[in-house]
């Protein structure tokens, strides 16, 4: 019964608690990993919680190592979780997304991903 | 724990127990402080998330709560002792004192069911641990740390046979993700392992029962010798959500995304003072599924060899990121920067 009690008063704590886990990566347009026909003009990341934009940042790098987003970082308004940068015009090559942002409570967490534009 | 458990405790007390534990937590931890370090949250190095494991203690210090892990195996019959299933529910509260020191408080509650006889259940010795987080290298994704776990004697229930002598074992624990492997084998790169390697130092080398022949009359001494013993696990897990993050977005629905396929491995083996010291040990394939606030653990038990059991066991964890549930209060350092 202790026992019982213990894992429910826990439990309601992640109900209750204003918590805000790490910011995973959930999805991105263009996709992870993904070989893409048309040039995006944009690189669109959504993640598991919402995001400070004020510390957080995204690059896009060529395979030479140029960055080639317009470092205009910014958070989706209508979904604070998601993050858009907009990209210059891009040529067939593959591309590097590196990422570190901050949630709301202030947990860090980083990754990187390449996509590729088809020629 | 509850009080009428208190109330059975042969040697010290929890709560002395728990207040000196405190104190030398806090006491290696201003003298650890003037080393570098950096916060770390659960089980994150650089961009490798590494689950808590079940058979194999973590690499990482971090706020947690593992309550319960459940446990059912079966053992096979051994000199007078018949066969048996044990079934066991444990807990451990893992704490922080600084982002790269923690101290942690496990205890456990067995229930031993031998096969034609009356079943025997109580609580094991209260387990202390601390560790120290002494390497870190983000972008190979690798996690050292060292750590010592204290059996504290006559804290446990003599009926479960808990000893009523103190273990200490000194541990190295390791954790390796393989995401820096060369992007000509992607799928390998989701793959990490965690693993321990500690000696069990038993706080007495025999202990001496006397007995009374009930067919001559004499008394007949039997001395139980207690082993060094060496002790070895390893996991090896596939991250899912690695793969879809970093590596190729492949479309995994909910909840297979968030799941870390993994292979635990734990072996002991005495080293001295016994003649019998063949290596036992489980080998435990399971899933670990992990969410914002918890994550949930189930896997098969195996044992190697027959002195490790009998048949296909099954343990399952309920397992709880503090950092993540409290972030504000119990879920960061006590002492949040190094002085």
């Amino acid at each position: 019964m202790i026992l019982l009690r213990a894992i429910g008063a826990v439990l309601a704590a992640c109900l209750v608690v204003q918590a805000h886990a790490h910011a995973f990566l959930d999805r991105s347009e263009p996709r992870v990993g993904a070989t893409v026909s048309a040039a995006p003009g944009e690189l669109t990341l959504r993640f598991s919680e919402e995001i400070e934009p004020a510390f957080s940042t995204v690059k896009v790098l060529d395979a030479k190592g140029k960055r080639v987003d317009k470092a205009d970082v910014r958070v989706d308004l209508a979904d604070r979780a998601t993050l858009r940068v907009s990209l210059e015009a891009l040529g067939p090559g593959v591309y590097t997304v590196v990422w570190r942002v901050v949630s709301v409570d202030t947990h860090v967490t980083e990754g990187d991903f390449t996509f590729q534009v088809a020629r | 724990m509850n009080a009428s458990y208190r109330l059975d405790l042969a040697g010290p007390t929890v709560d002395n127990l728990i207040i000196a534990w405190s104190r030398i937590g806090a006491t290696l931890a201003v003298a650890l402080s003037i080393l570098p370090a950096s916060a770390l949250a659960h089980g994150l190095v650089g961009k490798r998330f590494f689950p808590a494991t079940i058979a194999t203690d973590d690499p990482f210090v971090s706020d947690e709560l593992s309550l319960p892990t459940i446990s059912s195996v079966r053992t096979n019959a051994s000199g007078d002792e018949p066969a048996s299933r044990e079934t066991s529910v444990s807990g451990e509260f893992s704490k922080r004192i600084t982002p790269d020191f923690g101290i942690s408080l496990g205890a456990e509650h067995q229930h031993i069911s031998p096969d034609g006889q009356p079943s025997i259940k109580g609580f094991g010795n209260v387990e202390l641990g601390l560790k120290y987080q002494f390497y870190k290298d983000e972008a190979h994704e690798t996690l050292l740390s060292v750590g010592l776990g204290w059996e504290v004697g006559g804290t446990g229930s003599k009926a479960v046979s808990a000893d009523s002598f103190s273990t200490f074992t000194p541990t190295l624990f390791f954790g390796k993700g393989f995401g820096d492997l060369p992007e000509s084998v992607p799928f390998l790169r989701p793959l990490a392992m965690t693993g321990t390697l500690g000696v069990a130092i038993p706080g007495r080398a025999s202990t001496t029962t006397m007995t009374l022949d009930p067919d001559t009359g004499d008394v007949v001494s039997n001395v139980e010798q207690h082993p060094h013993v060496l002790n070895l696990g390893f996991a090896v897990q596939y991250s899912l959500p690695y793969l879809q993050s970093f590596v190729k977005d492949v479309g995994l629905p909910a909840p297979f995304n968030r799941m870390i396929p993994l292979v635990e491995i734990a072996l002991q083996k005495p080293l001295d003072r016994v003649s019998d010291r063949r290596t036992i040990g489980t080998v435990n394939p399971g899933v670990v599924w992990a969410g914002r606030y918890m994550q949930v653990g189930l896997e098969a038990v195996i044992p190697v060899n027959r002195q490790s059991g009998r048949g296909v066991g099954a343990e399952v964890q309920l397992h709880f990121f503090l950092d993540d549930i409290f972030p504000h209060s119990i879920g960061r350092p006590l002492l949040e920067s190094q002085l």
